[in-house]
């Protein structure tokens, strides 16, 4: 029953997604946006002192696959919202589906839309310059997968808890920027004073660009690698519990 | 372990009740002590004003809500100890609506249907069927943005009966129906019933509706069941024929209560601003002697109407409030 709910729900949710051309188009263009507008950039502030020694598309793209984990699940909480308010929610919580298929139905659709972005990323970014093998590609998308996994279920399950655009934007807000900033995927975090180098110690996903960064200069079998994939992992379980706690506490 | 001591598509619920959390702690009751029984194949109305407790109701009998206190079995399976034997066998229309504006509505009509383990080729098939049955024949590629609300509303009921319940809650199901399509859905509802056995617990605010559909009614107001029986036994107990007297103003109609109030075999007075509602044993008889009274108190009334009782005036009588809006 779960895996079977979790497919109708997924194929609801992708079916949607896909009748929006908009969402395609702009899906398929926003990461040879990334590229193109940071990209210039990017020979700039690769040999600024700080930023890892190596092959600068392979210390950007490992940021920008993080980036577009993180900010491609952020988001999603709208739709939730949205399914909430038509009544959409409460239709599916009287069904015997397992809330738990509820949400991760709708998590796989994004996981789907965001490896195949990422996807679209290596392959522009080949064209620019990368070159990496394809068990490394494979691998950023895999991170991509299980973070946007995690971003799209807390999502869910922040929108869900809140069921008010008007309190969620402010929170994603609050998130964004810091998680953005003490990753170190835009700016080296060896540029910042001692107590912000601190923070982003705190911070997971600076573990996880160093992780994939890791990967992609060769350093597979590296701890870093092994912390950062680790670490995503278990942001996506933890994600995934909340958020079926959360579609099953609407029932109270 | 799931109880299933109760028959399939009945409902036994034993002083269910509902607060919320208000502002500053303190409490909303929303549903104060709910006593119900419904039989299997039975279709029963639930009446009650805005905000009386219907939807509340209605949403902890079919697992959305989690009751305050009381107990309930729906259709044979514990409310508390078994919900999803619940989910299961029941479908739930919501006052609210159940598909997502730029959703086409095959697509909606099929996921609902795997969700209670249709495939979807039968899911799709149904849903043309009870779209037809509900005049919804040929918009199944529309979006349901651009239905009009009438038939968004049928939508509704499509996807609430997708999967043939034993039980089906409807919540306020006509609003927004034009005459004719509202009598189509009763049909509707009729043949469910007489076709399948379903059972069907509805709420609306339309008496011709509850009247003429329902087998029996059950009647809500400030969280409480106030009334209960057929439409024939709750007219019946009025006892007597409404009467309703227009007076000039308030205070006239104040004076009119005071004297209606005194006058014998006169029940269930209800002032509204400058109108009176009483009912009077043998009205017509009664009326001269009642309206001389009145003139010598000094609130002659400017209008008398005399009629049977009707269901209104039952809903007057129990709630001290009118349905008609
Ligand atoms: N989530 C909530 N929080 C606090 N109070 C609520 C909540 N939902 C409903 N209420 C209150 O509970 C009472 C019963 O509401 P309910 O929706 O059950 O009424 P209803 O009989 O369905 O009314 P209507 O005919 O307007 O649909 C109302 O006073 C309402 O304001
Ligand atoms: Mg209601």
């Amino acid at each position: 029953m779960f895996w079977r709910d979790t497919w109708t729900i997924f194929r609801r949710q992708m079916i949607l997604s896909l009748r929006n051309p908009a969402w395609v188009l702009i899906g398929l263009l926003q990461p040879i946006m990334y590229l193109t507008l940071f990209g210039p950039l990017l020979e700039q502030v690769a040999s600024v002192p700080g930023f890892p020694p190596g092959d600068s598309w392979k210390i950007f793209v490992p940021g920008l696959l993080v980036q577009l984990g993180i900010f491609g699940g952020f988001f999603v909480g709208f739709a939730v919202i949205a399914e909430w308010r038509a009544g959409v929610v409460d239709r599916m919580l009287v069904s015997p589906a397992p809330r738990g298929a509820l949400i991760l139905g709708r998590v796989l659709r994004d996981v789907v839309s965001l490896t195949v972005q990422g996807a679209v990323l290596m392959a522009a970014a080949t064209l620019f310059g990368l070159a990496v093998p394809l068990y490394v590609m494979g691998l950023g998308l895999l991170l991509v997968a299980l973070l946007g996994g995690a971003f799209s279920a807390f999502s869910y399950a922040a929108g869900l808890a809140l069921k008010s655009e008007d309190s969620f934007a402010p929170l994603i807000n609050m998130f964004a920027l810091p998680v953005l900033l003490l990753s170190g995927i835009l700016l080296p975090m060896s540029l910042a004073p001692r107590w912000l180098q601190v923070l982003s110690d705190i911070n997971p996903f600076k573990h996880v660009v160093d992780g994939l960064r890791a990967v992609f200069l060769g350093d597979i079998l590296s701890m870093t690698a092994a912390f950062g994939f680790g670490l995503a992992l278990a942001l996506m379980v933890l994600g995934l519990w909340v958020g079926a706690r959360v579609f099953s506490g609407q029932v109270k | 372990m799931a109880e299933t001591s109760g028959e399939a598509g009945a409902i036994h619920a034993r002083g269910l009740r509902k607060t919320y959390a208000g502002r500053k702690g303190q409490e909303v009751v929303a549903v104060t002590g709910v006593d119900l029984d419904v039989a299997p194949g039975e279709i029963v109305g639930f009446l009650g004003p805005n905000g009386a407790g219907k939807t509340t109701t209605l949403k902890m009998l079919a697992t959305l809500l989690k009751p305050s206190g009381g107990t309930a079995n729906v259709s044979g399976c514990d409310l508390a100890a078994d919900p999803l034997g619940v989910r299961k066998r029941i479908g739930y229309v919501s006052q609210a609506g159940s598909t997502l504006p730029d959703a086409p509505l095959m697509l909606e009509i099929e996921s609902q249907g795997r969700l209670y383990g249709l495939s979807t080729k039968e899911a799709r098939r149904r849903g043309l069927e009870l779209m037809e049955a509900l005049d919804l024949g040929g918009l199944e590629r529309r979006k349901s943005q651009n239905l009009s609300g009438g038939q968004r509303r049928r939508l509704d009921i499509v996807m609430g009966l997708i999967h043939r319940p034993e039980l089906v809650f409807l919540d306020e199901p006509t609003t927004g129906l034009d005459p004719q399509a509202r009598a189509n859905l009763w049909e509707h509802i009729r043949r469910l019933r007489d076709e399948l056995g379903t059972t069907i617990f509805l709420t609306t605010h339309y008496m011709d509706e509850a009247d003429s559909l329902s087998d029996r009614l059950l009647i809500i107001d400030k969280g409480e069941i106030v009334g209960e029986g057929t439409a024939t036994k709750l007219k019946a107990e009025l006892k007597g024929d409404s009467l309703t007297l227009t007076f000039s103003g308030g205070e006239a109609a104040e004076t009119g209560e005071e004297v209606a109030a005194g006058l014998e075999g006169a029940a269930n007075v209800v002032r509204q601003g400058n109108v009176l509602f009483l009912n009077l044993p043998d009205g017509a008889r009664a009326l001269p002697g009642l309206i001389k009274r009145l003139s010598d108190a000094g609130a002659e009334p400017i209008g008398a109407e005399l009629s049977r009782p009707t269901l209104d005036d039952v809903f007057l009588a129990l709630t001290g409030r009118s349905l008609r809006e």
